[in-house]
């Protein structure tokens, strides 16, 4: 076991700057290291997986300090599934950058989606809260360069915004570790958990403030209400293989809400109690309906798509302010399914977009030569977004409903999930009609002067080259998305069953506390 | 001290969030930098607040000493600040040249666009 915990952050730092400095003027070297360091963290991330498998939770000591003083890696079922996630996304997201040439419309594409994949790492293996705020920042400026990639007035004011929110985010986090540390003494999670525990519950006042500060931090990432308006301009002008990949930024935001707020603000901490939950979970409601909403009403397909991201926010969160193991199972089961169905439909979104004469106008335009494929891969990968059988998307949303039974929030739950779920297919099925289906009816009209895409264009300009069919190479990683998307529902039940026995290990924190703060325990080095 | 120290970290964060709320980008990018001050202070006191105590222990005798861990946790976020800070600047720079105003928010964005396309075609 030994040193692979930290091979997930070390293998993607060392290689970003190799690619910054030595391979800046190939792209094709670029493209090759990046790709290749991709498929080998796949592949540790997965042998980390396996490891784990048996419940062990494994501990890395960085500079072999003893845990309350020096700063831990934990590996448990939880980092390692996340973990594998990424790799994962990141494996898709970078065979589409080179595929559709994103990567070279701007420079250092490669080398900065090295350091995002090193902070998404290291935040999902970090056993410290202040480690924690250090690997977000490092995947936030990695992300701040990734959003302005390629350049373009539009995508330079949203990448200002984002900025600025994540700044702001960022300070709010130093306030809420600051007030942390003056109420407990400590930032190691592990130990936070037992002095949350310990402390008088007349005392308490500042640790609550810190619970709720730390939370609507982790909120900020996740693009919950109130704080989510930077998600739809920041998703729909970035480029579409980083909005892609930011579908995991938003995971970051949940996985820390599930790590911290069930270890250490757990629903039997005296300090805060069900606090959390009571206030996540209309939070995750109003997101809900702000994105279904949002999906109804977009003009534009990217926006869309972004909404349709919030509204699987707010019905991920539902499910983790249960608080419950078998909530948690189902929140993650659910994180893993809309993660790539939101690569899949942004990926495919860029496809279809650069090869339209009116970029993403959700308006009918003549049909594009390869209209039957985009036209069914938009098909599947809207069902799984919306959360129709046969794709993940239905299972993932049947556990929510199943988990959220019997808890006090299951009325407001199960309203805004079906009543959501109803508008984002009205809202993708209307999308889908006019990008697709009307198209033919415009060809029949306008066969009379010829099908030729020129007529389209009007008289004005010389008639435009018909775009270039995109290749199966281009298509291929978003056909993995969905693909993926149909896999987790085949294998919903092994799936499941890792998920249960993580969610087990995460709420008997019992075993964390003790692998963390425990010398000579399971941990090595 | 203490009221110096809680005021000072208050009145930062006030105008920091005034200046924010601004909306532009030389006041916004101000007032992150004073909000980064006002968490690099609240930080500091977050140890408790002690004077003449050195951040090490001294084991010949029992005497004061302040917290080193809070001083450490300060520095990491004054060298992350000032490296976002720069970033933000560029990002600003770069907004500002291609919209030709410095304003954060984006909207009146479409209409500007489509008013763009009229004086175009």
């Amino acid at each position: 076991m030994s040193h692979w915990i930290i091979a997930p952050v070390i293998l993607p730092a060392l290689l970003a700057p190799i690619i910054a400095f030595v391979m800046r003027h190939d792209i094709t070297l670029a493209r090759a290291a990046s790709l290749a360091g991709t498929i080998a963290l796949a592949a540790i991330s997965i042998g980390l997986m396996a490891s784990v498998s048996a419940g062990d939770t494994f501990v890395y000591r960085l500079g072999d300090w003893p845990a309350p003083y020096g700063i831990v890696l934990v590996l448990d079922q939880l980092s390692a599934l996340m973990l594998v996630l990424t790799s994962v996304l990141a494996l898709i997201v970078v065979l589409h950058a080179a595929a559709s040439g994103w990567d070279g419309r701007g420079r250092h594409f490669h080398a900065l989606f090295q350091f995002q994949l090193m902070g998404i790492c290291g935040a999902f293996l970090t056993g410290d809260a202040f480690n924690l705020f250090v690997f977000f920042e490092v995947l936030l400026i990695a992300s701040y360069g990734l959003m302005i990639h390629g350049g373009g007035r539009a995508r330079l004011q949203a990448g200002l915004q984002y900025v600025v929110m994540n700044l702001a985010g960022s300070t709010l986090f130093l306030f809420a570790l600051g007030t942390l540390y003056a109420s407990t003494g400590t930032l190691n999670i592990a130990d936070l958990a037992v002095k949350i525990r310990e402390l008088p519950v007349e005392e308490t006042a500042l640790a609550r403030v810190a619970a709720i500060l730390l939370m609507v931090v982790f909120l900020i990432k996740a693009a919950i209400f109130p704080v989510h308006f930077w998600l739809p301009g920041t998703y729909s002008n970035a480029p579409a293989p980083v909005a892609a990949l930011f579908a995991i930024m938003t995971k970051v935001g949940a996985y820390a809400i599930i790590r911290i707020h069930t270890i250490v603000f757990g629903p039997d901490v005296a300090a805060t109690g069900g606090l959390i939950g009571d206030w996540l979970m209309p939070a995750a409601a109003v997101t809900l309906a702000i994105g279904a909403l949002g999906v109804l009403g977009a003009r534009r397909l990217k926006p869309m798509i972004s909404f349709a991201v919030v509204g699987s926010m707010g019905t991920l969160m539902l499910a983790v302010s249960a608080f419950t193991p078998q909530a948690t199972t189902a929140a993650l089961y659910y994180a893993l399914h809309s993660t790539f169905a939101a690569a899949a439909l942004f990926l495919l979104a860029d496809l279809v977009i650069s090869r339209r004469p009116d970029g993403d106008a959700l308006s009918t335009q003549p049909p594009l030569s390869q209209n039957g494929l985009f036209a069914a891969l938009f098909f599947a990968a809207a069902i799984g977004m919306a959360g129709m059988p046969p794709l993940s998307g239905f299972l993932g949303k049947l556990i929510i409903l199943d988990a959220l039974r019997g808890t006090p929030g299951m009325t407001v739950g199960w309203a805004t999930i079906l009543i959501g779920s109803l508008l984002i297919i009205v809202g993708f099925a209307r999308a889908g009609s006019t990008l697709f289906w009307k198209s033919t009816a415009v060809l029949t009209r306008s066969e009379g002067d010829g099908p030729d895409y020129a007529a389209s264009q009007g008289d004005e300009g010389p008639p435009q080259e018909p775009p270039a069919q995109a290749t199966a190479f281009q298509v291929a990683p978003t056909m993995s998305a969905i693909a993926i998307l149909a896999l987790l529902s085949v294998f919903a039940g092994p799936v499941t069953g890792y998920l249960d026995m993580a969610a087990e290990q995460l709420h008997d924190s019992s075993g964390y506390v003790n692998a963390v703060l425990q010398p000579g325990g399971e941990g090595e080095q | 001290m203490e009221l110096v120290v809680a005021s000072s970290v208050g009145v930062l964060t006030a105008g920091g969030v005034y200046l924010i709320l601004r909306l532009r980008a030389f006041p916004v990018i101000l007032g992150l930098a004073l909000l980064s001050y006002a968490v690099n202070v609240f930080l500091f006191a977050t140890g408790r607040l002690a004077i003449n105590a050195p951040p090490v222990l001294n084991k010949y005798a029992d005497v004061a000493y302040s917290d080193p861990l809070p001083q450490a946790l300060v520095l990491t976020a004054i060298v992350i600040s000032f490296g976002m800070t720069a970033v933000l600047v560029m990002v600003a720079l770069g907004a500002y040249l291609e919209a030709d105003h410095d304003r954060i928010d984006m909207t009146g964005n479409e209409e500007a666009e489509a008013a763009e396309k009229e004086s175009g075609s």
